[in-house]
């Protein structure tokens, strides 16, 4: 009887054929049959899906005999769990990114139509090539269908730390926005060999940039989200490898998606941005890479592998060697002079970039420093956040300031009418939240003292522009303006003030955080800035899978009325044979008040660790709003594509 | 003003903003890494109060809690290092396993402040997982 878990290997192993003749079209000189391409791609697209169905289904069914899931799942676990548990892992995260790579070249054959044969067969066989090459990374490396001959009676369990609903989503929006970069870069080396980018190739380009952009920026604060309420320590950023392979593309793909604007607007920057496709989805592979070797120390690697980790490199060679060779000898050709005034939104932008990717090296650097060393010296060492924020930061900083200089101006040249006025109040508003923070706050520090100020630029700097452009004071026209002033400046703005909202979180928990650590007793209070906790009980439950010991803390206020309970615990897993913290957190828009048990016992006392973090959640808050914003841009966009 | 000297410009902002990014790379690289050494590598006296890590397995029966105070010695089997910590221990704290201890040396004491132990069952920091393969006392299933 041949099962559904050979059925789904099976198609994987077609999967990979179907691509190898996709990649092969433009030699066989097909490149004018575009349809042959985009069936191509959508029976792969159907085939990958096929084949990754059969692998939730085995762990969903909990088919033991197939090795992963034995690995990696148990019967007791619940459904959710099962289902992320599938790409929990290295192997189905794997076929999980492939999935990931046939979707966006399945949409893309079929929303591509109206484009031209030989350019889509072209843009398609490169998507195939990249395909090609993860289909055979799983089957040779990583097959995730491995059956075992002696099958166990119940699996080994996952990680109990990644049994939790931020980290079975994270993967997923991770990868859209790490692979949609696939498709501009396929975009990106097709056009260098069509030899043509043009105003349309930035038209065709940018939607798939905002789309995977604005997931990334999801993916990374889901992340960030993960490790601030399930790893108990209250960070939301450790500078760790992991977090920025991760950071990396983003901070690429950021520059990506301003400069293809400048390419669909103005047909400037073509060959800058072509080589910012190849980099963006090529820092993809490295963050890839560096979580899949287990090349570099970090809490978050998948159990490391040389041999996977050579299959990579050699990948990553070949989409970043071919690429710029073809980049060097077809570059040139596209260069132009710009015709652009020094003021002008077109030079703003060409800041931006330079900005963006200096703060990309930064990070990859500090990334890879450790690693260069060794393999010279020999010595061991860390870079850690000290590093980042002497570096990152600063660069950052001008990146914020610029945020609110750009958008005034126009293309071409000349600024927007009133626009000093904007950079004015913005101005003049950094200036009076910097003294009102000096003298307010006690014991801040210089970077936190700049920090404020750049939040007051961005903030009443993108205000002014907003009521600029809207006239809030005149609201019986306000309708009308609305409607035609159109999204994608709504993209603009969401996207900024995302960062406003961002950093004014970073700074609330990074200036007026509080925190406490202690050993106490059940019957203890333990006051913390304007509120006390009671430590009422330690409670003993069960839960589905696991058993706890659990604090009863009863927060209050100075005066001894309540706010709420607190139930901060320690789970036993039995099936994994490991214990977890699971931090107790209450989380209101002006911060969150966050409780971690740590060990102890009747005699001794609990070690408790209890914080109080102002507007933390305000970090992932922008990020969202800064996606939002991406998604308004890509939305604005088609709807002006359907008006002319 | 002409392409030509615009061009100029931007180039000279970029040579700019590149030197001073190379210079806060450089600055940065210098004076916040952290050296990590395991007990028989690190001379104490030679680092004494740089900050450092150092990493090896939890020696048995060597933990001692009161109160927050955590001693206990990390061992490589050939040279040992006795280490104070005060704060909250992470969950896969325990004696015979891998561990990586951050802070300071005082006299011959090393003085933490971040301890962190391997983080799942396949997984330890990879320095100390090299040194103790290094000197045939790795405990762990090899590495998948």
């Amino acid at each position: 009887m041949i099962a559904i878990i050979e059925l789904g290997h099976l198609a994987l192993i077609i999967a990979a054929a179907l691509s190898f003749a996709q990649a092969l079209l433009p030699i066989l000189s097909l490149s004018g049959k575009a349809q042959i391409a985009r069936i191509l791609q959508t029976s792969c697209m159907g085939l990958v899906f096929f084949s990754f169905g059969a692998l939730v289904h085995a762990f969903i069914s909990s088919d033991f005999s197939v090795a992963l899931v034995a690995q990696h799942s148990h019967s007791l676990k619940p459904l959710i769990y099962k289902i992320s548990g599938s790409w929990g892992n290295h192997e189905g995260s794997l076929l999980l990114w492939i999935v990931i790579l046939v979707l966006f070249g399945g949409i893309f054959a079929q929303t591509s139509k109206a484009l031209p044969a030989r350019f889509v067969t072209l843009t398609l066989s490169v998507q195939g090539t990249v395909t090609l090459g993860f289909l055979a990374f799983s089957l040779l490396t990583s097959n995730p269908f491995e059956r075992l001959v002696d099958p166990p009676l119940d699996g080994r369990g996952l990680n109990p730390v990644l049994q939790d609903v931020g980290l079975a989503l994270h993967p997923p929006m991770l990868y859209l926005g790490y692979v949609g970069l696939s498709l501009a870069f396929s975009l990106a080396v097709a056009g260098l060999i069509d030899g043509r980018v043009d105003k349309a190739w930035g038209r065709w380009t940018r939607p798939w940039v905002l789309a995977a952009w604005s997931a990334l920026t999801i993916g990374i604060a889901l992340g960030s989200w993960w490790a601030y309420y399930e790893l108990g320590w209250g960070g939301w950023w450790f500078w760790d490898p992991v977090e920025n392979a991760s950071l990396m593309p983003w901070l690429a793909a950021t520059a990506l998606m301003h400069s293809v604007l400048v390419v669909e607007k103005r047909g400037q920057l073509r060959s800058w941005t072509i080589l910012l496709a190849i980099l963006s989805f090529s820092l993809s592979l490295v963050g890839t890479f560096i979580v899949r070797s287990g090349l570099l120390t970090s809490v978050h690697s998948f159990a490391s592998d040389p041999s996977r980790g050579v299959f990579i490199l050699g990948i990553l060679l070949f989409a970043i060697g071919i690429p710029l060779l073809l980049f060097a000898w077809r570059g040139p050709q596209l260069a132009q002079s710009s015709d652009a005034a020094l003021a002008s939104r077109d030079t703003a932008l060409v800041v931006n970039n330079m900005i963006l990717v200096v703060a990309t090296a930064i990070v990859l650097i500090g990334t890879f420093y450790p690693l260069g060393l060794e393999l010279v010296s020999g010595a061991r060492i860390t870079v850690g956040p000290p590093y980042f924020d002497a570096t990152f930061n600063p660069v950052m900083a001008l990146a914020l300031i610029g945020m609110v200089i750009g958008p005034v101006l126009m293309w071409r040249g000349g600024s927007l009418p009133k626009a000093r006025q904007t950079l004015i109040i913005a101005g003049i508003s950094a200036i009076i939240v910097i003294v009102l923070s000096v003298m307010l706050i006690t014991d801040i520090s210089a970077a936190g003292i700049a920090g404020i100020g750049l939040l007051g630029w961005l903030a009443f700097g993108m205000a002014a522009d907003m009521q600029r452009q809207l006239k809030f004071h005149q609201p019986t026209q306000l309708s009308k303006r609305l409607t035609t002033l159109g999204l994608p400046i709504w993209g603009v703005w969401l996207g900024h003030l995302g960062m406003a909202v961002f950093l004014a979180g970073a700074l609330g928990d990074g200036i007026a955080r509080s925190e406490a650590t202690i050993r106490a007793m059940p019957g203890d209070v333990i006051t913390l800035q304007d509120r006390q906790y009671r430590f009422e009980a330690i409670e003993n439950n069960l839960g589905p899978n696991y058993q706890t010991v659990t604090a009863r803390l009863a927060l209050e206020t100075l005066d001894g009325s309540d706010i709420a309970i607190l139930k901060p615990e320690k789970r036993f897993y039995p099936a994994e044979g490991q214990t977890t913290t699971e931090a107790a957190i209450r989380p209101t828009l002006s911060g969150d008040d966050y409780a971690v048990l740590g060990d102890g016992d009747a005699t001794q006392g609990y070690t408790l660790r209890l914080y109080h973090k102002p507007l933390i959640s305000w970090i992932w808050g922008g990020a969202g709003l800064m996606a939002v914003g991406g998604i308004f841009a890509l939305a604005g966009r088609s709807r002006r594509k359907l008006v002319s | 003003m002409n392409a030509k000297s615009q061009r100029l410009m931007f180039v000279a902002a970029g040579a700019v903003l590149l030197g001073i990014a190379a210079w806060l790379v450089s600055t940065a690289l210098r004076d916040n890494i952290v050296f990590f050494f395991t007990p028989s590598e690190i001379d104490a006296q030679h680092y004494e109060a740089k900050r450092l890590r150092v990493g090896g397995l939890v020696a048995a029966e060597s933990l001692n809690i009161d109160g927050l105070i955590a001693n206990f010695i990390i061992t490589d089997d050939t040279a040992q290092i006795a280490v104070r910590y005060e704060g909250a221990l992470p969950d896969l704290f325990r004696e015979g396993q891998g561990v990586v201890a951050e802070g300071r040396f005082d006299q011959k004491r090393f003085i933490a402040d971040t301890v962190l132990a391997k983080h799942d069952e396949t997984y330890m920091p990879r320095e100390i997982a090299d040194k103790l393969k290094e000197q045939g006392v790795w405990q762990g299933a090899d590495s998948k």
